[in-house]
């Protein structure tokens, strides 16, 4: 319970104590110190969680499942925070924003991962909401911090698509609780996982899957599913990049969590009725939908950081589908993905902010020959987008084999739109790549201060994923598996 | 259970509703921002005034606290909040016309309708005499959303998503008689942040392309022609 | 239906042509009184009937038979429909013959004969009077109907009598639908009896009269009968609203004590909506004839959210 509540405080009090702070250079400090022992305390809690099971209480509660995306936004949390504070720096001294800005930006960092642990920790699907809304709030004056007009363009968009999709999901969350107060005697518990999942076979039907649909298209806005993915673009690629990087690896993640528990409600009140699976094939149409529309769009892009958020789409929409297809195989497939899908996509957007700064710019055709100009910058998006284009032997490469094996076993047909799609994404990424790394640098062109080291870390860890997965992350896996789709893998 | 078998308090809450639905209607297709803002105004207060009357008929105390802090909110703080913005950024006389008004609107009331369709099956459990009115706040909700995609302003866009919260609010009540406080709590903290994001942002708006017309905020499209 | 009935029935008939200046002079008074005039006296209606009735009738040469029948049709037409709305009793035999679709539509047939009236002399102004009149009517029409509707709805006929009698049975319910039909009755009823904003009964200004450009060529008794004719027909109206949405005090059953309480209350209620008239019409401007549509857009939209609100809110899935 320390553990959690440690977790929590930490980034609270962490924004609280960054909107005082005036001077750049501490607070850049600051924001990587607490996002450390944030990191920390999020491991202790995993710790606690792998002895002695689920923590709960005050509302919270701390299951395999999401105590381990805890740990993995803690993560992300600290090496983007690492990352950010040269590059926040060097970012303040061109000009692009001011002081002030600067104040907002690490508290608003703090703030979102607060929001993002709350989410995560929460039992209640109202406080679930409050965070998910909490987030974007964080965020949305991080994404017009350069104040560009593009830059208050996507600010604005982003804003008003993930507010009218979020008001939509608070709908549905009035539904679930209508459908909980019908057959629950204890007022104000309806919107409690625990006492929810207890219940979820007595809830109505027909009124959950009304919620479900309500939901899906409010958390599934927040997840970049298409067509509610417009935002998603515009807003990584207008941010700055640390922002990029925390939206892509850990918002699109949660808000996919979200999606995933209340999918289990759903599909225990849906077990008697009618459609049973409507949850799942909602969420493999949408998914496969967003996997092949996204692969389709990255060969069209012009603008580094849009190009690797249509990635990001792409490979939401791929975890969706798994979530939806379910069955353990694709769960724990799912679940692996999230996991290097996060640590190698935070690692790309930290790379490609360097590349922007060595180039000056973020457009695809004016960024050429970075290996020529800071090896280890050109390395390592080239090794970055290798590992998530799918090839062995990065994990991503583990986690989609699994994938397909498990659409192989239902749903064998699908199996060629899977590989089409992962066809399409991987030449839309390569054929933009090759020029930016190998071409002939510009005249002038010169590297700059660079700060690899979370790069590296990420990469060497989604290689060893790839070699091989770790016993304890087998079993932990394992259990959110069984937790989530009702049997174990292994 | 039909409307002549409730008490007239219950039959009061009914009435009040339907004029939170007109009001949306109000909103909608109103042109001048100062008008709309109060009828925004109006119809925070009559949710305000429903979950007060729903609080007396229903016997459910709790809901006077949030009776109260919508009316604080919806029909007080935000409004006044709008009304400054909007002098500030000498929008007072400012008109905005819906391209297609009779068509918008024709288009609200089929949404009414297929709200109603909608929430059907929860009408059927028949479980409170607010149940009616779940149609009636998802129309709101969705009406909201409509005055989002047709209107052009960005002040009147913020009215769609204001709008959309009332919507919200009345379905929880009407629905399941309120959320837990932390939930509304959390929701009220959630759209007074909002509010004033959104103040910041037609700042920046108005500083970055010299108008709140979100139409012109059109940089970022997919085309291969754009060349930024 | 035995011999009173009907003899009340002509009574009440014979009421409307009677008491329909009386209303209109009461507006006017009224009106007169709130712009601080002293106002022509309250019968001056009468007296301007009897004189008109007095006069020599001129017809213009280019006019056809048409235009003699028109104001005896137009007349006719609207004692008919007013004749179906209870005025004084529920229950009587000229109720049971006409319910609220035949009354909308002897008022439109009144109005065809007086747009045809209008066009027949071949004058600039009552071609213009006439595509106005028929451009408010073809809007307000659909608006009155769906009104109608959401109350026969609720009391499950399209008998006015039936259904000011099972409002009166229900006793007092607040009525989300009956609210929004009120709104669009009293929209339309302005629009059609041709008041501010709508048209300016008070007025000759040729831009923007309606009414008054058709009968413009009019005279004498031929006049009197087609002013007579407007008269009643907002009375008609007036009873019209009155009655069905607060039908208290209405009597149902045939007794003198019972029907002289019903004739107390109707005056009162009109004498009421009558003030509220002038009231209205004294704070309002008259609108562009442009924005009329918007104006009869919203008693459609009103009309129409009464339905919805009657089948979402009112009825027991």
């Amino acid at each position: 319970m320390n553990a959690l509540l440690l977790t929590l405080a930490l980034p609270f009090a962490g924004a609280v104590l960054l909107a005082l702070v005036r001077p750049l250079a501490v607070a850049g400090w600051l924001n990587v110190a607490i996002s450390t022992t944030s990191f920390g305390a999020a491991a202790w809690l995993a710790w606690t969680v792998a002895t002695a099971g689920e923590v709960a209480g005050y509302g919270f509660r701390v299951d395999v499942f999401n105590v381990y995306l805890v740990a993995l936004t803690a993560f992300v949390g600290m090496t983007t925070s690492v990352f950010s504070r040269p590059y926040m720096q060097h970012v303040c001294r061109t000009g692009m924003t001011t002081e002030r800005g600067m104040r907002i930006y690490h508290a608003m960092y703090q703030a979102f991962m607060f929001t993002m642990l709350l989410a995560l920790t929460t039992d209640s699907l109202g406080v679930l909401w409050v965070a998910v809304e909490g987030a974007t709030l964080a965020t949305v004056l991080l994404v017009s911090l350069y104040r560009t007009p593009e830059a208050v363009e996507a600010a604005w968009k982003y804003f008003i698509l993930c507010g009218v999709g979020i008001a939509l999901a608070l709908f549905g969350t009035v539904l679930t609780y209508f459908a909980a107060q019908h057959v629950l005697t204890e007022p104000g518990a309806g919107l409690t996982w625990s006492i929810l999942y207890r219940h979820a076979a007595d809830l109505e039907p027909s009124v959950m899957g009304l919620a479900f649909v309500f939901l899906l298209v409010g958390y599934g806005t927040k997840v970049g599913l298409v067509p509610m993915h417009q935002w998603l673009p515009d807003a990584h690629s207008e941010g700055p990049t640390p922002m990029s990087a925390v939206l892509s690896g850990l918002l699109l993640n949660v808000a996919l969590y979200a999606v995933v528990r209340i999918k289990m409600l759903v599909d225990g009140s849906l077990a008697a009725s009618a459609s049973p699976h409507l949850a799942g094939h909602l969420l493999m149409g949408f998914g496969l939908v967003s996997f092949l529309v996204a692969g389709l769009f990255l060969h069209r892009q012009r603008d580094i950081k849009r190009m690797f958020s249509y990635s990001s789409i792409e490979h939401m929409g791929l975890m969706t589908f798994a979530f939806g297809l379910g069955g353990p195989l694709a769960t724990f497939g799912a679940l692996l993905h999230m996991l290097v899908h996060s640590l190698t996509k935070s690692a790309i957007f930290i790379t490609v902010g360097h590349a922007t700064h060595i180039a000056g710019t973020q457009r695809i055709d004016n960024i050429r020959g970075l290996i020529r100009t800071q090896p280890m910058v050109g390395w390592s998006l080239l090794l970055g987008v290798i590992a998530i284009a799918g090839f062995p032997p990065f994990g991503v490469f583990t986690s989609e084999f699994l994938l397909l094996t498990a659409t192989m076993q239902s749903q064998p047909w699908l199996t060629v739109a899977l590989l089409t799609g992962l066809a399409i994404a991987f030449a839309g990424l390569l054929r933009h790549l090759q020029p930016m790394v190998y071409g002939p640098a510009p005249e002038g062109q010169r590297p700059v201060a660079a700060n690899m080291l979370p790069v590296l870390l990420h990469l060497a860890l989604v290689l060893w994923l790839g070699l091989s997965i770790p016993p304890f992350l087998v079993e932990w896996l394992n259990r959110a598996t069984e937790l989530i789709s009702g049997a174990h893998l292994v | 259970m039909s409307i002549t078998t409730l008490p007239l308090l219950q039959q009061l809450v009914l009435v009040l509703a339907a004029i939170v639905l007109f009001t949306s209607f109000v909103l909608l297709a109103q042109a001048r921002l100062v008008s709309a803002i109060h009828a925004f105004a109006w119809q925070g207060a009559l949710t305000a005034a429903a979950t007060a009357v729903v609080a007396v008929a229903g016997h459910e105390p709790h809901l006077y606290f949030s009776a109260a802090l919508t009316f604080l909110l919806k029909a007080l703080l935000i409004p006044w909040m709008l009304h400054r913005l909007v002098a500030r950024l000498a929008l007072d006389r400012h008109v905005d016309l819906l391209r297609h008004p009779a068509l918008v609107v024709m288009a609200a009331v089929a949404l009414v309708i297929f709200s109603y369709w909608l929430v059907l099956p929860m009408v059927r459990l028949e479980l409170a005499f607010t149940r009616n009115i779940v149609a009636i706040s998802l129309a709101v909700v969705l009406i909201g959303l409509l005055m989002m995609v047709f209107r052009q302003q960005a002040v009147a866009q913020v009215l769609g998503f204001m709008s959309m919260e009332n919507g919200l609010f009345l379905a929880a009540v009407s629905a399941t008689g309120g959320m837990p406080l932390v939930v509304e709590l959390g929701v009220a903290f959630d759209v007074l942040v909002a509010m004033v994001l959104f103040g910041v942002f037609f700042f920046q708006i108005r500083d970055s392309i010299d108008t709140l017309d979100v139409d012109r905020l059109n940089r970022l499209t997919e085309s291969l022609e754009d060349e930024r | 239906m035995n011999a009173t009935a009907w003899l009340l029935a002509i009574a009440q008939a014979l009421l409307y042509v009677a008491l329909a200046p009386l209303l209109v002079g009461w507006v006017r008074k009224v009106k007169a009184r709130l712009q601080n005039r002293r106002g022509p006296p309250l019968l001056q209606a009468y007296r301007d009937l009897y004189k008109l009735f007095g006069k020599e009738t001129r017809v213009a040469h280019t006019a056809s038979p048409l235009f003699r029948a028109a104001p005896y049709v137009v007349f006719i037409a609207t004692w008919l429909a007013a004749m179906a709305i209870p005025l004084l009793a529920v229950d009587l035999p000229t109720a049971a013959i006409a319910d609220i679709i035949v009354v909308v539509g002897l008022l439109a047939l009144a109005r065809f004969f007086l747009a045809l009236a209008g066009m027949d002399v071949g004058t600039a102004f009552g071609g213009m009077g006439a595509s106005r009149e028929m451009l408010i009517a073809a809007l307000a029409e659909p608006a009155m109907l769906m009104a109608v509707f959401t109350l026969a709805m609720t009391a499950h006929s399209t008998n006015l009598s039936s259904v000011v009698d099972a409002h009166l049975a229900a006793g007092l319910v607040l009525r989300p639908s009956y609210l929004f039909a009120l709104g669009a009755l009293l929209l339309v009823a302005l629009a059609e009896t041709g008041r501010i904003p709508v048209d300016n009964p008070a007025t000759h200004l040729e831009l923007t009269m309606v009414h008054e450009a058709m009968i413009l060529e009019y005279s004498g008794r031929h006049l009197a009968l087609m002013e007579w004719a407007a008269q009643i027909k907002l009375l008609l109206y007036g009873v019209l609203i009155v009655n069905v949405f607060l039908p208290w005090g209405i009597a149902r059953e045939l007794l003198p004590a019972d029907l002289g309480l019903g004739f107390a209350a109707v005056v009162v209620k009109l004498l009421l909506l009558g003030a509220v008239l002038a009231v209205g019409e004294t704070v309002l401007a008259k609108m562009r004839l442009f924005r009329v549509p918007a104006f009869l857009n919203l008693a459609l939209l009103l009309a129409l959210l009464g339905l919805l609100g009657h089948v979402i809110l009112e009825v027991g899935a």
